[in-house]
């Protein structure tokens, strides 16, 4: 896959250099939102729009900005949309905005998007910085809702808010699930964000020790036919 | 310390004490705990204490020999953090729950970090914390039916401390001897001090623990409910202060758990330290918390603080600090 090609930044935000399991950025939304899959999809989408329009804007500006001021004139612009976006959901999706409540204008310093405001957009055209910000953001969508399904399935025994598992009930004698509530509460975000970063290091590191190197999907697997000696199969 | 060459560093003190022996003392001093809680609970409180045993040492078995580790289950870690997690919770609790418990103690807190001498918290704690927040109200079901003797039978009462909280201090239903001697709803493990103290007093005729943790936390925890009685102006009253002392998990958080090796401060002033911020947060979760209880969440919270203490109570090392001349 060539660099910096629409399929190349989307196939990188979503598996390669995933947001939440890969780069580790914007925890502080990632842990406290991720209570349901509802609002996993919720802020994952509302921040992937985000992040499209201020990347493709700020690649649009990059060469007016001053080095000297980048980093508030990123914030304004993040800041713009983040203003737009959240009169939209209270407008629109009433619901959603009352779930999110506090986190939707925290969007503004999400550090993936001023991550890549500063890393990608700010030195790349347009077009590839409009779908970083795709990938990136839906990489971020993707993992959120993993995060949240998991604490609402444990924790709630729920999934999008249909009840899947069954309640217990001691009033009517009813045996059941036994929702383990930790999971909707904080620590549970933890167990889960850990768990499923450590599930997803599996499968990449044990990619990689069979030969295939699953962050680079140029030599379909086959190290033999591969040139490249920095591929982490090649090294290994 | 099994193997017969050993290479580490300094002090190379030698003992006949192996860790395998002072858990074996552990569960030693345990038992009379254990008996009493049988007795009190019923055959009901048994079967939670050796499912609860069994499978903390299944769980640890399990992980070492998942991860290829030598197997551990030799040094009675496990069967302590298993009989402590059962004495902490109801006799009435669901039998699958005491599993979970286990699993969450010695594989999340205890295996994860590094196994016995690497976790950052008690793990039995830890496990019944985990319970607590997340079923509160199976945790906190005293109700007892099959018990061998009439006192408790069937009796779903609150324990003293929750009825101390909600009734405040002019409470008759509490009484300290009861307390004392632990013919009242509770957990398995936690109502009996007499039994505790018994216990302790094994652990201290072997050395396995000294007095500084316990006293300091004791002692503290008793100033800070002297202090707040005199402070809200309702007076001194020794029922009021033996029951919070007596009462819930205190005593046997303050023998059995404020003084794992792991979680504790090895220097000394770190300890009476560590015993001070057990004593005060205890009272404070207890008297203005939302729950009547304090012990599990002070010691856990305090584990966390351990590395801080010893940092700030480090003997200096000889030749640095102290005037200069």
């Amino acid at each position: 896959m060539k660099p910096n090609t629409p399929a190349e930044r989307l196939y990188n935000g979503i598996i390669k250099e995933n947001p939440t399991f890969v780069l580790m950025l914007g925890m502080c939304p990632t842990l406290a939102i991720t209570t349901s899959a509802t609002n996993g999809i919720g802020m994952g989408l509302t921040t992937t729009v985000i992040l499209a329009a201020s990347n493709l804007m700020i690649s649009l500006l990059r060469n007016f900005i001053p080095d000297r001021v980048r980093m508030p004139a990123f914030i304004v612009v993040v800041a713009s949309f983040v203003t737009v976006v959240q009169l939209l959901l209270q407008g629109f999706i009433p619901s959603l905005y009352d779930s999110l409540g506090i986190y939707i204008p925290l969007i503004v310093v999400n550090c993936i998007i001023l991550g890549r405001a500063e890393a990608y957009a700010s030195k790349n055209k347009p077009i590839a910085s409009l779908f970083d910000g795709i990938g990136m953001g839906l990489g971020f969508t993707l993992s959120i809702t993993c995060i949240g399904a998991v604490r609402e399935l444990i924790g709630a025994g729920s999934l999008f808010g249909h009840q899947i598992l069954p309640l217990a009930d001691a009033a009517a004698g009813k045996a059941g699930y036994e929702p383990i509530t930790i999971f909707i509460l904080a620590p549970g975000a933890f167990f889960v964000l850990a768990a499923l970063s450590a599930l997803q290091n599996k499968f990449k590191i044990g990619a990689a020790k069979r030969g295939i190197d699953p962050s680079n999907p140029d030599c379909g697997g086959s190290c033999a036919a591969c040139g490249n000696t920095m591929c982490k199969g090649k090294r290994g | 310390m099994d193997q017969m060459l050993h290479v580490s560093s300094n002090p190379h003190v030698r003992d006949k004490m192996t860790t395998s022996k002072i858990m074996q003392l552990v569960v030693l001093a345990l038992l009379p705990t254990t008996l009493f809680g049988i007795y009190n609970f019923g055959l009901r409180a048994l079967l939670v204490v050796v499912i609860t045993v069994a499978s903390s040492v299944f769980f640890e078995w399990i992980y070492d020999k998942l991860m290829h580790k030598k197997n551990t289950i030799t040094d009675f870690s496990a069967v302590v953090t298993g009989l402590l997690l059962a004495l902490n919770m109801p006799a009435s609790i669901p039998l699958w729950m005491p599993v979970l418990g286990s699993a969450f103690a010695i594989i999340v807190v205890k295996q994860l970090f590094g196994g016995l001498g690497q976790n950052f918290m008690n793990p039995a704690l830890a496990g019944r914390c985990f319970l607590m927040i997340s079923f509160a109200g199976k945790m906190t079901d005293f109700a007892v039916s099959d018990s061998f003797r009439g006192v408790v039978d069937t009796v779903s009462g609150a324990t003293p401390l929750a009825a101390l909280k909600q009734n405040g201090f002019t409470d008759s239903s509490v009484s300290v001897l009861h307390m004392f001697i632990g013919d009242i709803q509770g957990t398995i493990g936690e109502t009996s001090a007499l039994a505790i103290l018994i216990g302790a007093a094994i652990l201290l005729v072997f050395k396995v623990i000294d007095l500084k943790i316990p006293l300091t936390y004791i002692g503290s925890f008793a100033v800070f409910v002297i202090l707040y009685m005199l402070g809200t102006g309702k007076g001194f009253d020794v029922n009021y202060l033996f029951s919070h002392i007596f009462g819930g998990g205190l005593m046997l958080g303050a023998w059995f758990m404020a003084t794992d090796y792991v979680t504790t401060p090895i220097t000394p002033r770190g300890q009476y330290v560590y015993g001070v911020c057990l004593g005060v947060l205890t009272a404070v979760f207890r008297l203005f918390g939302g729950s009547a209880e304090g012990v599990s969440y002070a010691i856990i919270f305090c584990n966390l603080l351990v590395p801080m203490i010893e940092r700030v109570t480090r003997h200096p090392a000889f030749g640095k600090g102290g005037k200069k001349a």
